[in-house]
């Protein structure tokens, strides 16, 4: 296993009120992370993820124990020390007004230069090094504000590695970016881990991100029990099912991923196969229904079936009326309005489809 | 730690560009602004003349040198101290409390030097002196203590008070309540004050730079030049702080300390200047924005020089216009500053375009 640069013992963290008194967040946590390591760390809303990210980077003192940064004691580092080994990138979003990206990520030099701040040759290859290794080169001569957030949002990674620490600490990374920048973030998290031989602790609400990108995870639980490992041992083992565990929200083990619906309490038969029977069968989920083929006693039936080329479905009430409709918009408008009990017999597919286009 | 530094392509790269020529030219434009300042007054001198005065030569009329050398030396030399002091100081205070919209006046500090010099004028000042002439080293050492005691503390208190509040508007907000609250208690010691403290008291609010002997200066040049060191030692923190408190603390920044310095630098600058010139508003919040619009920069080894050279030459060109050249009419400089200061910087922003988040505008 490779070199530890993190390392915490039996360290109690959260918070020294007024009188002396302290609410303890989670106690003698044991934490490890290791050169080239990304770890994620998860768990639900106001667990303590924060206090837990911000202790182990000195915005916060720890209530017990032991917090070593590369062997030395967290606490006792002289801030400048601190600053050439543990670099963050924070949530906040920063007003820096008339600044260069290549400006910006040049401040990280700050704990390296010399009172006056100057530049030497090495900071600036430093600087063009860490640019590069976010693939922000291009990025270099424009103005902070003009960048978008998942640009700025590398330049700041960039910052943080122009500090050369050993740990880079993130909180939550992906915030504000969407799906496909996200992924990228987490594929360059882990690409400069591995190539630059630093640990990164990250804080995301990304689940799935997370369970397919991140070396371990750090799995913190209400009321302060901390889950540590591989992705998959923490599935395997239910602790992710248990740590996540809520009304309405269920992890599903095989897809590796949490299903959301409202409880279901009506069932409805689909008849139908393929790709369009898959997102039928989501749509009516999503509506409040149970799928299956072949229940007893269904509320509903539905049949896929092909309009001169174009999918439509067929509703029916067993033993009612039934109508067919052209968009599963148009199905779960009906199922939600409760029209389908009355429905008019007569009515005609294709005017639904009009509606539906007509609201586009 | 290993750091494969590949070797990258120079000419691509941007310069971090300290722009020393554009530095350059405002020191020539603060060096003919104060030349200017010397030409012109009341009696038009030539500038050859000027020139001839200022090598030790004989000039055309003797009386000439003693308006040089009496008057109007003086007063430039405190008109390019008091800019600069007055831009540094306000670019100080907005990248602090990162609002735009400070500036040493806004959080209270003037009225804080006001109050410190109202307290020395209206109450301990002999009753026939007009300010100022409270002449002798004495005088004026008290009366710039008072005003620095004035703003220094009024300053620490939003410092302190900047600590338990997390918003800057909060912030900003209570740094016009203790405003208020000196001006306040300014009112009640002009409601028992005599018509002639109350006058020179007045004549003070208005600004000059023009009440600065030789004297004088001798305490006002060197605490101005103090503050102004400081100020420039402290550039890299200004930097660190763009990002923020938590990021300057993450870099290895001692935030306390240059907290404290940047607040003593900024408290120095602009209650000595409100000593001896009056409250003399406007430069102080508009220097910082026109330089970062004509720069199109926030790093402060830029912002800081060009901040000083711009104030200079801004109050220099402000002292001149209240002067109303060929009239023995004098204006009051406050009036001047801000009447065609203020269209002057709208313009320049609009035009250039300080964009979005750019630091206010």
């Amino acid at each position: 296993m490779s070199a530890t640069i993190l390392q915490t013992e039996a360290l109690s963290i959260g918070y020294t009120g007024r009188q002396g008194a302290s609410r303890v967040i989670a106690a003698n946590l044991h934490l490890r992370l290791h050169a080239g390591e990304v770890v994620c760390l998860l768990g639900p809303n106001g667990v303590g993820k924060s206090t837990l990210l911000r202790t182990l980077v000195r915005m916060q003192p720890p209530l017990a124990g032991r917090v070593w940064l590369d062997g030395a004691d967290l606490c006792t580092l002289p801030p400048r020390e601190l600053a050439r080994r543990l670099s963050v990138v924070l949530t906040e979003r920063i007003e820096v007004g008339q600044l260069s990206a290549y400006a910006l990520v040049a401040l990280g030099r700050h704990p390296h230069t010399d009172w006056t701040g100057r530049l030497s040759p090495r900071d600036e290859e430093v600087v063009r090094w860490a640019l590069e290794a976010v693939d922000a080169v291009s990025l270099a001569h424009r103005q902070v504000h003009e960048l978008s957030d998942g640009e700025r949002q590398r330049i700041m990674v960039a910052r943080a590695l122009a500090q050369e620490p050993l740990l880079m600490v993130l909180d939550e990374p992906t915030a504000f970016l969407d799906l496909p920048r996200r992924v990228e973030m987490m594929r360059l998290l882990r690409r400069l881990a591995r190539e630059t031989n630093r640990a990164l602790l990250l804080s995301t609400h990304d689940l799935d991100l997370a369970l397919r990108s991140a070396d371990a995870l750090w799995l913190l639980a209400p009321g302060g029990v901390l889950h540590s490992g591989a992705p998959e041992d923490l599935v395997l083992g239910g602790a992710f099912e248990a740590t996540f565990a809520s009304d309405g929200i269920a992890f599903d083990r095989r897809h590796g991923s949490f299903q959301v619906h409202p409880p279901a309490q009506r069932r409805a038969n689909l008849v139908g196969d393929g790709l369009i029977a898959l997102w039928t069968a989501r749509a009516l989920e999503r509506a409040g229904y149970t799928v299956g083929a072949d229940h007893t006693a269904p509320a509903l039936l539905v049949t896929i079936s092909d309009d001169a080329g174009r999918p439509c479905w067929e509703l029916g009430v067993p033993g009612g009326s039934s109508r067919k409709v052209g968009s599963l918009h148009a199905l779960t408008a009906l199922l939600r309005t409760g029209h389908m009990v009355v429905a008019d017999p007569a009515a005609d597919p294709k005017l639904d489809r009009m509606e539906e286009r007509g609201s586009q | 730690m290993a750091n494969a530094v590949p070797v990258s392509n120079e000419s691509a790269w941007p310069r971090l560009g300290l722009r020393p020529l554009a530095l350059l030219a405002m020191a020539g434009a603060a060096l003919g602004a104060f030349l200017l300042s010397l030409v012109f007054g009341s009696v038009r001198i030539p500038p050859d003349q000027v020139l001839t005065i200022l090598v030790g030569g004989e000039p055309l009329r003797a009386t000439w040198v003693t308006i040089i050398n009496d008057f109007r030396l003086p007063k430039a030399l405190t008109a390019t101290l008091a800019g600069a002091a007055l831009g540094v100081s306000g670019l100080q205070m907005q990248t602090l409390f990162r609002n735009p919209l400070a500036d040493p006046f806004v959080l209270g500090v003037s009225s804080g030097a006001s109050l410190g010099v109202a307290l020395v004028v209206l109450s301990v000042g002999a009753a026939n002196t007009a300010l100022l002439a409270v002449a002798g080293l004495l005088g004026n050492l008290s009366l710039v203590v008072a005003a620095c005691l004035g703003a220094g503390a009024v300053l620490i208190l939003v410092l302190v008070l900047a600590q338990r509040v997390q918003s800057s508007v909060t912030l900003l907000i209570l740094g016009l309540m203790i405003g208020y609250l000196t001006s306040a208690v300014v009112s009640l010691l002009l409601s028992f004050s005599i018509a002639k403290r109350i006058q020179a008291y007045i004549a003070w609010s208005f600004g000059s730079f023009g009440g600065v002997t030789w004297s004088q200066m001798r305490v006002l040049a060197p605490v101005v030049l103090g503050g102004l060191l400081l100020a420039f030692i402290l550039t890299k923190a200004l930097n660190a702080l763009l990002l923020g408190e938590t990021y300057a603390r993450s870099m290895g920044l001692d935030i306390r300390r240059s907290r404290i310095g940047i607040v003593t630098s900024s408290a120095v600058l602009a209650g000595t200047v409100t000593a001896f010139c009056g409250p003399i508003a406007f430069l102080g919040i508009a220097i910082p924005h026109l330089c970062r619009a004509l720069l199109r920069s926030a790093d402060h080894r830029v912002l800081l020089p060009a901040c000083a050279l711009l104030g200079a030459t801004a109050a220099l060109l402000a002292d001149l216009v209240a002067q109303a050249p060929g009239t023995s009419v004098v204006l009051p400089l406050n009036a001047i500053t801000a009447l065609i200061g203020a269209p002057v910087v709208v313009w320049i922003i609009l035009r250039r375009g300080a964009g979005r988040g750019a630091f206010g505008v």
